[in-house]
């Protein structure tokens, strides 16, 4: 099974992270063992939410604002894909995901496949 | 580029008859392999401007020798260098044989090459890549491509399989029959995984149902008294007979029920019906001869009303003796359903909705709502279908779903 596991962070977060340089070699170890297993399909970390552009068509016409659409305390920071043989296998890598008091979300990517019923 | 689709095809069934010989010869499963692929993509780019050799199998040993010559020879002088004392390893265990060496043909390299390949130790995943490459002689990149995964994950993830593999060597004889269930296993995934793809945008995913079925015939072909073999060929060819009618132009699925059975492979379905026949006769029955023996029973039903319910209950009802899981009491309450009505099924359905392995599963709650709208009940349907709809995580499995529930508004 795919999964995407959605990093969260909140004001502070990162430079806190960054700060630490345990935090950032942990998640450096785990992308390592994800490589090394096969597990790790892909993954990026986002701009900081101001250099967000949030566009919306109304009656055709864009209209582009500066930030995101939804203000929140948390916001997504970055992803990781993988692909594991087990969901529990899936909950143990973001569990050890260093990422404080913020939570993960881990969900599963939709495939092409399907069974006739 | 693998362009002639004859060398393709012969390439792919030389890729075990190659590396068989040179695994037994080497023992370094990791190496020969490697040896064989780069062997295999020299052919593919020479044969098609030089001609077919005139004895394929031996060309591709011989260039996949020099490979390995060229590469101990590296492996002797860095030795040399590092260690004069570690090189004083006797010159034949390294060195290939002379380019034209006579390597004698095993009969069951292929045979020898699967079990190598379904160990154990390798996880599922692992397995189904490793036999692709080793025994289907696709490169790292087509495996990928079929798969969905960039093509450095699933290198990673063969070399990591075939390192594991060099650890454990070659098969004992007596270990061989143990070990047949999980090759088969192993080929019904790879099967699965083909046909399930739906038609378009997932083409070369199906080429893995097409792959899968050679593979199985040249199994059957070395093991021609094994029932289980021959079940197996049996279900892929009759679950395969569908493949034009389960899905429509828009790739969207198309249940058994409504599916046109004009557009069934013919031929499939005869070849199949034959197989399962005459080994439910003449072995030991086993899981893939009964799910054989139930795709044929539909296989066999002109129309969808046609179908003899009854014999699907009594044979699900074996096949859950035989191998029991959720999946297969799921299937069975639905046969029950059909033969007997949708409360009876329903009922069967209650019991397993405390089982934790399947109370969540979609396919329990799309079975649900397709019962109750047997049943009549248009609420619990709509809610059910939207409930198996949001739990999938299949693109085309959502869609019906949700087509299904829009149906009863």
């Amino acid at each position: 099974m795919k999964y995407m596991l959605m990093i969260y962070e909140h004001a502070g977060s990162r430079e806190a992270a960054l700060a630490d340089g345990r935090v950032m070699a942990e998640a450096q170890a785990i992308m390592d063992e994800l490589q090394q297993t096969g597990e790790m399909l892909g993954g990026q970390a986002l701009a900081d939410p101001s250099q967000t552009l949030t566009v919306q068509v109304a009656d055709g016409v864009p209209a582009v604002t500066d930030g995101p659409f939804i203000e929140s305390k948390e916001y997504l920071g970055g992803y990781v894909i993988i692909e594991t043989e087990t969901p529990e296998r899936a909950v143990e890598i973001a569990a050890r995901w260093p990422t404080g008091e913020t939570p993960m979300e881990l969900r599963p990517i939709m495939d092409g496949t399907g069974e006739e019923m | 580029m693998r362009t002639d689709r004859r060398i393709e095809d012969l390439l792919r069934q030389l890729a075990p008859q190659a590396l068989g010989p040179l695994v037994r010869r080497h023992g370094r499963f990791d190496a020969c392999e490697d040896a064989v692929q780069e062997a295999l993509l020299a052919a593919a780019q020479q044969w098609p401007d030089e001609g077919v050799p005139l004895n394929p199998r031996a060309w591709l040993i011989t260039v996949a020798s020099r490979r390995l010559t060229d590469e101990a020879r590296a492996e002797q002088a860095r030795r040399a260098r590092e260690d004069v004392v570690a090189a004083r390893v006797p010159a034949d265990e390294h060195v290939a044989p002379a380019a034209d060496a006579d390597l004698p043909a095993g009969e069951d390299d292929t045979l020898t090459l699967l079990f190598l390949c379904c160990q154990p130790e390798l996880s599922g995943p692992s397995q189904v890549a490793l036999t692709l490459r080793a025994v289907g002689g696709l490169t790292t990149a087509e495996i990928a491509a079929a798969f969905l995964v960039p093509e450095a994950t699933m290198g990673q993830r063969i070399s990591r399989a075939k390192q594991r593999i060099k650890a454990t060597g070659i098969l004992p004889d007596e270990e061989r029959a143990e070990r047949l269930p999980a090759v088969l296993h192993v080929l019904y995934l790879i099967f699965s995984e083909g046909y399930t793809a739906s038609s378009g945008a997932d083409l070369q995913r199906a080429e893995l149902t097409t792959e899968a079925i050679r593979l199985t015939r040249e199994v059957r072909r070395l093991l021609p008294d094994d029932g289980e073999v021959a079940g197996l060929l049996a279900l892929m060819l009759l679950t395969d007979s569908r493949r034009a009618a389960r899905t429509d132009p828009s790739g969207a699925l198309i249940p058994l029920a409504d599916q046109d059975r004009e557009r069934w492979n013919r031929e499939s379905i005869d070849e199949g019906v034959a197989l399962v026949t005459a080994a439910l006769k003449a072995s030991p029955l086993g899981p893939y001869q009964v799910q054989a023996a139930i795709a044929a029973v539909h296989a066999e039903a002109p129309r969808s009303e046609d179908t003899d319910w009854p014999q699907i209950v009594a044979l699900y009802g074996l096949l859950e003796r035989l191998s029991p899981s959720p999946m297969v009491a799921l299937n069975r309450a639905v046969a029950v359903a059909m033969a007997q009505g949708p409360e009876a099924g329903l009922e069967l359905l209650a019991e397993l909705g405390d089982d934790d392995r399947i109370a969540e599963h979609h396919r329990l709650a799309a079975v649900r709502a397709h019962l109750h709208e047997m049943a009549g009940d248009t609420d619990a349907a709509k809610a059910g279908y939207r409930d198996a709809a949001r739990r999938t995580t299949s693109l085309p499995e959502r869609t019906y779903l949700d087509a299904r529930a829009a149906r009863l508004d």
